[in-house]
């Protein structure tokens, strides 16, 4: 690998050719997502294409942002972004789901 | 290579001189900011407030998803009813654009650091003329529904039930699509300010990182959307 090839922090940088086929897999994904969203599956339609786009998301982060080759530091902000996320997903649908569940005031 | 392949986890980056003294200060890299040892640990920092501020964008977007889950939830027939409104073809097509603009700004970066000063300005215009046509078709998508009486607050009128709940999830579809066309109005309006450094001869070699900067973030923006359009464009659909 020439010194070309990697980026001021030598990290190997994503080649023209990894970059089409990663461009033609997320195309691809699209198509596939709308396939799935017109099926008859009963209420996982929504959780298949979001499964699609998560694929999508770390097709992107893996070979167009590199995240795969971050280490330490800028590891550790992109999960926690993610957990706080979850945080915040998850703390508002414990509320949202179980109203009703206990009879207190506030459902 | 190995010894540079360094990184903000705490193994320190390849150690120089203190810069004292003309002599050691000459042999700096122009891009090598003052208060910075190497280029590397420069690098590693920028992109580590790159992703911290991403992060804080999660959240901003997070918001919305969140208040989206939670409502979808609780009305999903109405969400469907109004999913069934958008235009699917142009929402399909728009996620295409953008897919393939995320892949010019990626040949852009490889072909600044490679040093590629003809193709570098190309690269990158083309990834603003697709932005935008994304915004371009996004605003059509607006007018057509500013046409059918949908926009929430203004003039909305929904013949069916669940018309209140409808209007919901169109709120909350013009806020988080805004929201999206906003950051890649941003976006580009910092890629014309490249391309225009670009243009001049610049960004190249070591001097690419903004432009790496820049792909981070258009990227983060083309994640946001690829979660938006099946949340928005594909419910209820068979």
């Amino acid at each position: 690998m020439s010194v070309e090839d990697r980026n001021a922090r030598g990290e190997p940088t994503t080649s023209p050719r990894t970059a089409l086929v990663v461009c033609a897999a997320l195309l691809i994904l699209t198509g596939v997502s709308i396939a799935v969203a017109h099926l008859a599956l009963g209420g996982w339609n929504a959780l298949l294409t979001l499964l699609i786009a998560a694929v999508q998301a770390v097709l992107i982060g893996a070979f167009y942002m590199r995240i795969r080759y971050a280490h330490g530091l800028p590891r550790l902000v992109v999960v926690a972004a993610l957990l706080w996320f979850a945080i915040l997903l998850a703390g508002t649908l414990d509320d949202v789901l179980t109203r009703g569940w206990v009879p207190v005031l506030g459902k | 290579m190995a010894e540079r392949r360094t990184t903000l986890s705490g193994r320190s980056a390849v150690p120089t001189a203190p810069g004292l003294g003309g002599h050691v200060a000459a042999e700096r890299p122009p891009a090598l900011a003052e208060h910075f040892e190497t280029l590397e640990q420069q690098h590693g920092v920028n992109a580590l407030g790159m992703l911290v501020f991403l992060g804080s964008e999660l959240m901003f977007f997070g918001m919305l998803f969140t208040v989206y889950t939670a409502y979808r939830l609780r009305y999903p027939e109405a969400f469907a009813m109004g999913s069934r409104h958008l235009d699917l073809a142009l929402g399909g097509i728009n996620t295409a654009v953008l897919i393939i603009s995320t892949l010019m700004m990626a040949l852009a970066e490889h072909s600044a650091l490679r040093g590629e000063r003809r193709w570098l300005p190309r690269y990158l215009a083309l990834a603003i003329l697709l932005g935008l046509l994304f915004l371009g078709i996004k605003g059509l998508e607006y007018y057509h529904h500013a046409q059918e009486q949908l926009l929430p607050g203004f003039a909305f009128s929904f013949s069916g039930p669940a018309a209140e709940q409808v209007q919901l999830f169109f709120l909350l579809y013009y806020a988080m699509t805004g929201l999206h066309a906003v950051h890649l109005t941003a976006g580009i309006g910092v890629a014309c300010v490249m391309l225009a450094l670009a243009w001049r001869g610049g960004l190249l070699g070591a001097e690419h990182w903004p432009l790496e900067m820049l792909g981070l973030y258009w990227n983060f923006v083309d994640i946001i959307w690829l979660f938006l359009f099946p949340l928005l464009y594909l419910v209820g659909r068979p």
